[in-house]
């Protein structure tokens, strides 16, 4: 098995000497030599081009705009002009400590998300491949019914599961009438929970298949030559693994960074005082219950430049790993 | 199985707690079953809330969404697959990129181009969002699936004198369409489980909520409504979760066909 990674810094792969368990397609030929014209792929490409242009592109846009206006109520209803403010909003933004409290809360949070995630998911996809083929089937279709859930339905049930008065879970721990959503820290757990509970399915299903995906003869060939249970881990199951885990771990990522039903629902807008408050919620707060849009959209665009930054993470890592696009 | 327990107790709770009388929700000693099952829950929340309405309402929008991306995506994924054209690869990327965006960053300049559009409390105002949202991850999934259909198909059907559109359609869309159902999975669940953009731009026409925004009219300042919460919640993840295992070998085949790809 070649290895999946190169040494940092290393030139790009050219496609053909890349995993030699996945040869490269032969090329596509040119479409001038199929008769199509060269316009026929950027016909096909127009409705998808002209959604994601007017809907993704020029909104982003638009955020960029607005988080240097001047923008609040009496600017949206034309009551006032708009004035360009320049980095005001941001420099407001960094200047208000509770800014910098829900973004590093936000930073950590989703970490603890994705650190749990990970850990639960791929240790029940271990635990798959270990058990008979009926626990197997119950703790699939569990996962599946945990993945299907919509965030709110699943926010509900959770609050309800640990509610002071009404919940078992207090009843069984016998933690009385300890109520979760008031302190900060356990109303972060109560939302953490959920979270990994409806995202670990996806991770637990992706490296459970790339497990399956090792051919068992390699596995048997390995185990004949006597290597060791650990040997044939890490060089035949990790090396396939990899690419997989970093896919689902920048997925998670990016989910867990952007939270914001379970927050809301489980913590009533971002819990007493804002002491839950996630990026998403405050910007929503600014600028839905505040009407300040154009600090609203400064939080958008900082929460942008940050899952900008762990794309391009990724993207550096598909490229190292030569995957060809 | 211990395990799978645990991983099922929530959806579990949602549903035995649908079907309690009212009086064993009030309960301070909940109790893991009931012995009296009762449609009270459903009842109150169907002719309270309007649910029929709202449950419609979010299935417009889901297979609106569902259906146009799934079009919309396949074209866009046969095109980057099958035809070398300059900014190919550069396209390549920007979805990929496009599929990182925090959409939810983007609610505040969309509240105003729904209201530009005259889209605002109307389903629109979400049905177009969330195509534009699924269209990176489904072109992005899909092109192993257009990828993995032999070229010399194609060759052949050309022989046999099908035209570029004849062999788009009726020989490359049937073979792709395990990929589509894959894509169309994850579409579904992100517009069914939309919550903020349901909450920013259906502001005054309730008529035009959708389920997520309904269920939260029980939640109450003093009590909520804890029975008629679980069976609102029971109505809106049961068709999700049918619909899901429905198509788990498709689903389970898809993600592993894109993550190997």
């Amino acid at each position: 098995m070649a290895p999946t990674t190169t040494a940092p810094g290393s030139a790009v792969r050219q496609a053909g000497e890349t995993d030699p368990a996945h040869p490269p397609a032969p090329a596509p030929r040119r479409a001038a030599r199929r008769g199509g014209s060269a316009w026929t792929p950027w016909l096909y490409l127009l409705p998808a081009l002209a959604v994601l242009g007017g809907l993704l592109v020029y909104p982003i846009y638009q955020l960029g705009l607005i988080s240097f206006l001047e923008y609040t109520q009496a600017q949206v209803s034309g009551g006032e002009p708009t004035s360009f403010r320049g980095l005001a909003n941001y420099t407001t933004l960094f200047a208000d400590p509770q800014f910098r409290q829900v973004l590093l809360a936000t930073v950590l949070f989703a970490a603890a998300c994705v650190v749990t995630t990970l850990v639960v998911g791929c240790a029940l996809a271990v635990l798959l491949t270990r058990v008979r083929a009926l626990p197997r089937l119950a703790l699939m279709l569990a996962a599946l019914g945990a993945w299907a859930t919509p965030a709110v339905t699943g926010s509900t049930v959770w609050v309800f599961l640990f509610d002071p008065d009404h919940g078992p879970v207090n009843r069984v721990l016998g933690l009385g009438d300890f109520s979760w959503t008031y302190g900060r820290y356990s109303a972060f757990a109560l939302v953490l929970a959920e979270v990994v509970w409806c995202s670990f399915p996806f991770v637990m299903v992706t490296v459970y298949a790339g497990i399956r995906a090792v051919p068992a003869e390699v596995l048997e060939a390995a185990a004949l030559d006597g290597a060791s249970q650990w040997r044939i881990w890490r060089s035949v199951t990790a090396p396939v693994l990899r690419p997989i885990l970093v896919v689902v771990t920048i997925q998670s990522v990016i989910w867990d960074f952007k939270v914001f039903t379970q927050i809301y629902v489980m913590t009533g807008g971002g819990g007493i005082a804002g002491q839950n408050l996630v990026l998403n919620v405050y910007a929503y707060q600014k600028a839905f219950a505040s009407s300040q849009y154009s600090l609203g959209a400064a939080i958008g665009v900082v929460m942008l430049l940050i899952l900008l930054a762990v794309t391009l993470l990724h993207l550096r890592l598909l490229r190292r790993q030569g995957e060809e696009l | 199985m211990l395990v799978a327990a645990v991983v099922a107790f929530p959806l579990y709770w949602m549903v035995l707690s649908a079907f309690k009388p009212a009086g064993e929700i009030q309960s301070a000693a909940p109790r893991p079953w009931t012995l009296a099952p009762s449609l009270d829950s459903f009842r109150r929340v169907l002719e309270q809330q309007e649910f029929g309405r709202y449950f419609l309402n979010s299935l417009t929008v889901a297979c609106a969404v569902v259906l146009a991306s799934a079009v919309i995506a396949f074209l866009a994924a046969t095109a980057v697959t099958r035809f070398r054209f300059r900014f190919r690869t550069t396209l390549l990327v920007m979805f990929l990129i496009a599929q990182m965006v925090p959409v939810e960053a983007l609610t505040i300049p969309l509240f105003f181009l729904m209201r530009d559009l005259g889209q605002l409390n109307t389903l629109g105002s979400l049905v177009l969002p969330h195509i534009a949202f699924s269209l990176p991850f489904a072109i992005w999934m899909l092109r192993g699936f257009v990828k993995a259909v032999p070229e010399a198909l194609e060759e052949q059907a050309m022989i046999d004198g099908a035209s570029r559109t004849r062999f788009l359609w009726q020989i490359l869309f049937p073979l792709v369409l395990p990929g589509l159902v894959a894509t169309s999975v994850f579409s579904f669940i992100s517009t069914w489980n939309d919550f903020l953009f349901a909450k920013s731009f259906l502001i005054s026409d309730t008529s035009q909520s959708t389920l997520p925004m309904a269920l939260l009219v029980f939640f109450k300042p003093d009590e909520n409504d804890w029975g008629g919460i679980m069976a609102g919640s029971t109505v809106m993840t049961v068709p999700v979760l049918v619909f899901f295992v429905l198509v788990q070998r498709r689903l389970v085949s898809g993600l592993g066909g894109a993550v190997k790809d």
